[in-house]
């Protein structure tokens, strides 16, 4: 699956990477503790998180993540969207919370 | 680096690499890291040999800008291993075996709310690494020294 398929799916805001949307998802990850991100998230994952401060870039990043979801509305600051713009990250919001994106995600990745 | 373009050449050589980190500077963590992650990407290392560095020194990074007051993070990385000196100015560690642990951290609730100090950055390193080093000195400092081997190296 691609990201721009999970885009769609969803119902999700890109709010940067824009250029990134073909890449392909390999799995996702579910933490707001970063050191349990960079310890358990794969390349290519999705990373769905609360998080919303700078560092959460540089952690997709060094991981070389697909996207990172920000769950349940939160706003990504300011600082974020342009490093991840910067830095080619794909950021992505979800009105819902972490655990209706990672089970409608988990359908998708799991239904083939 | 010292050619930018043309990677082979690169791999004969030794590049050297050195980044001050700010106690403190959130905004910019993780910068150091990622130049690293870039130059090895460059010149070719293995996927999982990259990633292994990425974790050790980003968490080595972090614990800097996260514990003490200032510091550097330096590198060398030749085709056969990286290694990370990461040395700061600093509280020092009182007991090194509980710091160890997973799951130990003193961050303060400000910094945890930030998703760091779940006390699994030294784990995380030690983990990531062949061979990890840990030298501190309660009220001057700590320096720790992490060699990742490049076990896929061909020639
Ligand atoms: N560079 C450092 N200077 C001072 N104390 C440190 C340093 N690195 C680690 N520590 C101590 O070791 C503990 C565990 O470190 P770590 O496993 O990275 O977890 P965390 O950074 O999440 O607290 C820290 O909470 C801190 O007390
Ligand atoms: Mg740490």
């Amino acid at each position: 699956m691609k990201v721009k398929e999970l885009v769609a799916a969803l119902d999700l805001t890109v709010r940067s990477g824009a250029a990134k949307l073909e890449r392909d998802i390999t799995g996702a990850y579910v933490s707001d503790l970063l050191s349990d991100v960079m310890s358990n998230a794969r390349e290519g994952n999705v990373w769905i998180t609360l998080q919303i401060h700078p560092n959460i870039v540089a952690v997709a990043s060094l991981l070389n993540l697909a996207a990172v979801i920000v769950s349940r509305g939160a706003e990504p600051e300011e600082a974020t969207i342009t490093k991840a713009e910067e830095e080619g990250i794909v950021l992505l919001t979800s009105r819902e919370p972490s655990f209706e994106v990672a089970g409608q995600l988990y359908r998708l990745l799991h239904k083939g | 680096m010292k050619n930018g373009t043309n990677p082979e050449a690169d791999r004969d050589q030794k590049i050297c690499l050195s980044f001050n980190v700010e106690g403190g500077n959130f905004l910019s963590a993780g910068e150091a890291s990622i130049r690293l992650k870039h130059t090895l990407q460059h010149i070719g290392y293995p996927a999982s040999l990259i990633r292994r560095v990425a974790v050790a020194a980003y968490e080595a990074e972090m614990n800097i800008i996260i514990h003490a007051d200032s510091g550097v993070l330096k590198a060398e990385v030749t085709p056969e291993a990286v290694t990370i000196w990461a040395e700061d100015k600093g509280p020092g560690i009182e007991d090194i075996g509980l710091a160890m642990q997973e799951g130990y951290s003193t961050a303060p609730n400000y910094i945890r709310e930030m998703g760091f100090g779940a006390g699994m950055g030294l784990p995380n390193i030690k983990r990531c690494a062949d061979i990890f080093e840990i030298e501190t000195h309660v009220g001057i400092g700590t320096k720790i020294r992490i060699v990742i081997f490049n076990k896929q190296k061909t020639n």
